[in-house]
């Protein structure tokens, strides 16, 4: 299967999915988990959550699910079902 | 520019009209340089085997015709669903039947380039004339962002023109330049083709474009504060979808009657100078009635599709999805899936048209079949009609009006039945999309009239024409079934009303009732009934007016009281409890609507999920409304 993972020499940094952040994060890309199907990690990596991507977590639908990510200039809403594959390095503060 | 002409003059001439082709992703404003350059003469159709629907206008410059099509929006060249597969197969020239463009128009939104640069780089690497026509340049600048499009043109090594979708300044540049795109700069290197590659390619671009990203719009993070707000953003939906109704429902009305009254006084006009009253009946029911079905819809339907037009380019339907897709999700489809539900309670032919913004296939196919359970409006007259046979008007339960609990529970009913067939044909044969859900959130703005009114036109035609012919044909068929064979002799010297009630009680639609009688009669329908029901494969409300004509009722359009008492050939009264639930449990669940299913057949591209849905929704019907006939007799209601 196809990992992206460019950033992971980074060893200090912990890696964790894009769906465990709290609205008002913001996060780096590192890829995608590499049990993702190649075709959604694709499709997801067209969207902009490419390795070194900088994306912000907006808001939560009040019923939990979705969840509104800004990434390249965009609004983009995944469901927790395709934020769990993508993998980031949160950022420390803001 | 003259000399050019004449060259291109001459390809006119021999090969055919040119194409162009607009390419861009979703939100690029597309089909709004699309409406600009083409006016409101688009053609629609669907590609070849999936239900992607396509359009091609055409646009005259210097009075050469060019063909211009509005290609599906699409992130990438690399498609991961058939659906998305046509635009890389026709631009490929591998799309069955149809040639590859001659020229690409691609469209591009300025506040989202860094995203797009990837599409731009993939679709120059098809070696094909290409103009990148780049909108939404001013809210760029407002927002804080820059770009030099003059020197994103050297860089990509095509022309670059700026759009303003909005008031279509820029339009007429792209029109002109399309006079001559052999001429256009071609990039001296493709771009790579690599992943990586592709992504150093765009950034040099953009940073030889010195190109600044905008700030998030501000307006739109204070309105979303509010409007996406667990609290206030759910008090708001549900005012939105309230007002959307009261809307559609009190505006629509006048103008419906208004449409009513005229074909009334026409259908008059018409039984005062045709002398033979085959050909008079044949005028002012067959034609003038089956046109007036198709009449009155429109205004409902050109309103609906303006109300989901301004919540959609204002940006709010997809705040709307985005709050109701997790509900959606229960049932194996998106937040999208539910504007066209929830059209689909005012008439399912623009809920059903409404699925075009679902980017799945299945999904798309999902909510068609299942949207016809939702209580349409058409099934209002049919169902207070029966209401008011089963319960009295002063009746009370639990301090709430009997017949407003009947109704609620009614529409209720539907509504759930729609959201469990969905779950179940998305579980079964729908099964198994790969396609995840991804759903952008454009900042509010100002909404275009331009592209509402081209949402409402294209509406309106494509039910006029495409519905229109399907429903005029079934009710020429349905007048002559109800009214032949003529019963001159029979009938002379009787009141109109009752030779009304003797032509159709002996006319061909009599000999279907008693035909297919031993199938509703489980249901408790005697044939009478049944040449009603057949009368409203049409239209539900043709319930009421043929039930009303089998009845000799003195009003056909209100024929409560004559039913009531009617009764069948041993004297009995047809319309008891049992039978009248299981007539409103029947109306609830069957598709007798021919023009859904012409509009089904439309956007399916194919009779087989119209059959489909056809049938189930048949044998649904049947079953339940024998289970509650069977219920409401055991307990001898």
């Amino acid at each position: 299967m196809r990992t992206q993972r460019q950033g992971a020499g980074e060893q200090t940094d912990p890696v964790i999915a894009l769906a465990q952040l709290t609205p008002g994060t913001r996060a780096t890309v590192v890829g995608t988990a590499a049990e993702a199907n190649p075709v959604i990690a694709k499709r997801l990596g067209q969207l902009g959550f490419r390795a070194n991507a900088r994306v912000d977590v907006v808001r939560r639908a009040p019923l939990g699910d979705p969840t509104i990510y800004r990434v390249h200039d965009t609004e983009l809403c995944l469901r927790r079902r395709e934020a769990q594959l993508i993998e980031v390095v949160p950022e420390a503060d803001r | 520019m003259t000399a050019c002409h004449d060259v291109e003059g001459a390809t006119v001439a021999v090969a055919g009209i040119r194409r162009v082709a607009l390419v861009g992703s979703p939100n690029a404003g597309k089909t709004s340089v699309f409406n600009h350059l083409t006016g409101l003469r688009a053609k629609t159709g669907n590609y070849p085997g999936v239900t992607v629907a396509r359009s091609v206008g055409t646009t005259h410059v210097n009075g050469t015709p060019i063909a211009v099509e509005d290609l599906p929006g699409t992130y990438s060249l690399e498609p991961i669903s058939p659906d998305e597969q046509v635009v890389t197969d026709l631009l490929a020239g591998t799309c069955a039947g149809i040639d590859p463009p001659d020229a690409i128009v691609l469209v591009a939104d300025a506040t989202t380039l860094r995203r797009s640069i990837l599409l731009i780089g993939q679709v120059l690497r098809l070696d094909l004339p290409c103009l990148l026509a780049l909108t939404m340049g001013d809210e760029l600048a407002s927002r804080g962002g820059r770009i030099d499009t003059d020197a994103l043109s050297t860089a990509l090594g095509i022309p670059v023109t700026a759009v303003v979708a909005h008031h279509g300044s820029g339009i007429d540049d792209v029109r002109t330049q399309l006079a001559s795109f052999a001429q256009w700069q071609r990039p001296p290197v493709l771009p790579p083709a690599e992943p990586d590659a592709i992504d150093a390619w765009g950034q040099s671009v953009l940073d030889a474009a010195d190109y600044v990203a905008p700030q998030p719009d501000r307006r739109t993070q204070r309105i979303d504060r509010v409007l996406l707000h667990p609290v206030w953003g759910t008090v708001t939906f549900f005012a939105v979808m309230f007002y959307f109704f009261q809307v559609l429902f009190t505006a629509a009305a006048p103008l419906r009657d208004g449409i009513g009254h005229a074909l009334t006084w026409l259908g008059g006009q018409v039984a005062d100078h045709v002398g033979n009253p085959v050909l008079r009946g044949l005028f002012s029911q067959g034609i003038i009635g089956g046109v007036g079905t198709v009449l009155q819809f429109i205004p409902q339907i050109v309103l609906l599709f303006c109300l989901l037009a301004f919540l959609e380019s204002v940006g709010y339907m997809s705040r709307a999805a985005f709050l109701m897709d997790r509900v959606m999700a229960k049932t194996g489809l998106e937040g999208r899936a539910f504007v066209a539900m929830l059209s689909s309670f005012a008439c399912a032919i623009p809920g059903i048209m409404a699925t075009r913004t679902l980017p799945s296939s299945r999904d798309r196919i999902a909510t068609i079949v299942t949207a016809p359970l939702m209580t349409c409006s058409a099934r209002l007259p049919v169902y207070t009609l029966l209401v008011g046979l089963l319960v009295a008007p002063q009746t009370r339960w639990w301090g709430l009006s009997a017949q407003g609990v009947t109704m609620f529970l009614l529409y209720l009913g539907g509504g759930l039945s729609a959201l469990i067939a969905a779950l179940l044909v998305k579980s079964t044969i729908l099964r198994g999309d790969l396609l995840p859900f991804t759903m952008e959130l454009p900042p509010y703005r100002l909404p275009s009239p331009r592209a509402m009114l081209a949402a409402m036109w294209s509406a309106a035609r494509v039910f006029l024409r495409k519905a229109g012919t399907i429903i005029l044909a079934t009710s020429l068929v349905l007048w002559a079934l109800l009214n032949l064979p003529v019963r001159e002799a029979q009938t002379r010297g009787m009141s109109t009303t009752d030779t009304t009630a003797y032509v159709m009680n002996h006319s061909y639609a009599a000999d279907v009732g008693r035909a297919v009688e031993p199938v509703f009669s489980p249901l408790g329908f005697d044939w009478r009934t049944d040449i009603a029901l057949v009368g409203s494969l049409s239209a539900r409300e043709v319930f009421v007016s043929t039930l009303g004509q089998v009845a000799a009722a003195s009003d056909p359009d209100a024929p409560q009281a004559a039913l009531a008492t009617m009764t069948d050939d041993h004297g009995r009264r047809i319309f008891t409890a049992p039978t009248v639930i299981a007539l409103m449990i029947y109306f609830m669940f069957a598709l007798q609507c021919m023009s859904t299913i012409a509009v089904m057949r439309r956007e399916t591209n194919t009779w087989r999920w119209p059959a489909f849905a056809f049938s189930y929704m048949f044998v649904l019907a049947w079953v339940m409304a024998f289970i509650a006939h069977s219920i409401a007799l055991g307990l001898g209601a």
